[in-house]
């Protein structure tokens, strides 16, 4: 019948399910704007799909169809994680100062490679 | 690489995904989790490109430099009103790549995949397609490309639910024929189809609920694409954005007193054609800047309550600035931000953010509404159906039920506005006709500097 691996998979998708419940549910409704494109950057991660099918040669169709995935999967990871520090740059406590405005986000460009 | 090595990267990514959300409850901790998920990201990245199965990089190579170079200038350079069209546009990024990716399996393998297979492929794709196509739609209504309210016509309903109803159909007969190209080709089109038809009724109030869906189904694609390439980080990551944007889609309806089918099939924020029944009735008052400047000065506490017209107009700054002098004189300042106001869950204390408020001045619907007797001014700018008492009066308005910030209960509301004007949802606003209100009639921005000016003397 159904191959043992998608079972796996199944439990996998609905753990993560209720962790992922359980951690958004605790998000500050401050942060609900960097909460959206930070989960953006990290569904990125359809990146590593891609990459094995721009690089694995099977045929012209899927290597083209797989480069134009890893671009639009790194759009998502390097955009996500950017704008996200930009704008958790600008949350801060009464009296710690102003932010820092505009510059590059130092931390950010780790994720773009 | 070695597979279970891959697989041991991918544990150590996905653990470090989870931590980094969990930085986001509080805005201290937000900034050094979202390192780490940057961190997981890349052990995830270097650990693909290692992947036992590629042998020439020199596309991707290209896709990694040409993403660089469209996400980068997407990210640092877009005014922070503008960020709701570039989370849409972002999900729709992330869609087509997994709509692609799923359209690439289906032609390599074909007639040779399992009827299992094959309907997961199916899935796959025709999620990735219609929120590929639904996110465009999204993004262009909130950029203004495609007119903001809704469009609709007779048996809507009827006719999307057919199409959704086909692609079903066409998955489960690939699913006993998967060799079968013509149906999978149709679905594929189908699905785009579907895409653009299902956002064409949504009003653009309606924006934060269709914003958190799509970014619900953007996570379910992704966590279908891990289901046909067997790849655990891929489920998990696209379980946890599938609930994230599930929770803010219930928060955001919640914040609405609608259910998910209201806001997808009801076509709400259709401008009624009957005139508005309150005209007429009570004069309204207005106030000149100086007037509103003497009061505001002589009060001791003030609540801001921000809506999308201040996005509209860029008056995030001007509004802090009136707050500045208002604390240079003791007066004690809050803002007070309802769930839906604006575009996007969120989005008011971004703009406020930006326009360096302090996050402990930014207050949510349940926390400021106690407050609201003991404020003695509250300056509504730009705000309309979130602050529209008829919400609590008046049954069968549109928006009855819908928990809103109760402004009339202070001493004097002043209501910034351009003009009388209907807001989003098409319904007149009984508050500007109160006793205690006294409206300011111009551009926010404007009149925020004019507040300045005069409060200075």
């Amino acid at each position: 019948m159904i191959d043992i691996g998608l079972i796996g998979d199944l439990y996998v998708f609905v753990l993560a399910g209720f962790l992922g419940y359980q951690v958004i549910s605790r998000v500050s409704p401050l942060l609900h704007t960097p909460l959206m494109s930070a989960t953006n950057a990290i569904s990125g991660i359809s990146l590593v799909g891609s990459l094995v099918v721009a690089g694995a040669g099977y045929n012209e169709i899927s290597t083209l169809l797989g480069f134009v995935a890893v671009t639009c999967s790194t759009i998502n990871v390097v955009g996500g994680f950017l704008i996200t520090d930009r704008i958790l740059k600008m949350f801060r406590a009464a009296g710690s100062g102003p932010a820092p405005s505009g510059g590059s986000a130092k931390g950010a460009a780790s994720g773009s490679k | 690489m070695r597979r279970d090595l891959l697989q041991l990267f991918y544990l150590v990514s996905a653990i470090l995904f989870v931590m980094g959300l969990r930085g986001l409850s509080h805005p201290k901790t937000a900034r050094r989790g979202m390192f780490l998920a940057e961190l997981g990201m890349l052990l995830a990245i270097i650990g693909s490109l290692l992947h036992h199965e590629i042998i020439d990089y020199r596309w991707i190579a290209a896709g990694l430099v040409l993403g660089t170079a469209i996400g980068v200038p997407m990210a640092m350079w877009i005014p922070m009103t503008a960020v709701p069209q570039r989370t849409a546009l972002s999900h729709s990024f992330g869609a087509l790549a997994a709509s692609l990716i799923g359209i690439s399996e289906y032609y390599r393998h074909g007639a040779a995949l399992g009827s299992v297979r094959v309907g997961v492929i199916g899935v796959e794709v025709m999620l990735g397609s219609l929120t590929f196509t639904g996110s465009l739609m999204a993004a262009g209504k909130l950029q203004g490309l495609i007119r903001g309210y809704p469009i609709t016509w007779r048996g809507q309903n009827f006719s999307n639910l057919s199409i959704l109803a086909a692609m079903l159909a066409l998955i489960v007969a690939l699913m006993f024929v998967p060799s079968s190209t013509a149906a999978f080709y149709s679905m594929v089109g189908l699905a785009f189809f579907f895409g653009v038809l299902f956002i064409l009724p949504i009003g653009a109030a309606d924006m934060p609920v269709v914003i958190a869906l799509l970014n619900s189904y953007a996570g379910l694609t992704d966590a279908a694409m891990g289901f046909m390439l067997d790849n655990k980080i891929q489920i998990i990551t696209g379980s946890l954005d599938g609930s994230s944007g599930f929770i803010l889609s219930i928060l955001m309806c919640r914040a609405m007193n609608r259910s998910i089918t209201n806001v997808l099939f009801g076509a709400f924020g259709k401008v009624q054609d009957k005139p508005a029944e309150l005209e007429g009735k009570k004069p309204i008052r207005q106030c000149s800047v100086e007037e509103a400047a003497e009061l505001l000065g002589t009060s001791r506490s003030v609540v801001f309550v921000p809506g999308y017209g201040m996005a509209v107009s860029q008056a995030q700054h001007r509004v802090r600035e009136v707050a500045d002098m208002l604390k240079s004189k003791g007066v004690q300042v809050r803002y007070g931000i309802h769930a839906v106001a604006g575009r996007m869950p969120g989005h008011m204390n971004v703009l406020l953010a930006e326009a360096n408020v302090p996050y402990d001045e930014l207050y949510d619907m349940d926390q400021i509404n106690s407050q609201f007797p003991e404020t003695d001014v509250v300056v509504v700018v730009g705000a309309n159906d979130v602050v529209n008492p008829a919400a609590k009066r008046i049954r069968g308005s549109p928006i009855y039920g819908m928990p809103i910030l109760e402004v009339e209960k202070a001493r004097v509301v002043i209501v910034c506005k351009r003009s009388l004007a209907a807001g989003f949802a098409g319904i007149d606003n009984e508050l500007y006709y109160g006793d205690k209100t006294l409206m300011l009639f111009g551009d926010a921005k404007e009149m925020m500097v004019k507040l300045t000016a005069a409060l200075k003397e």
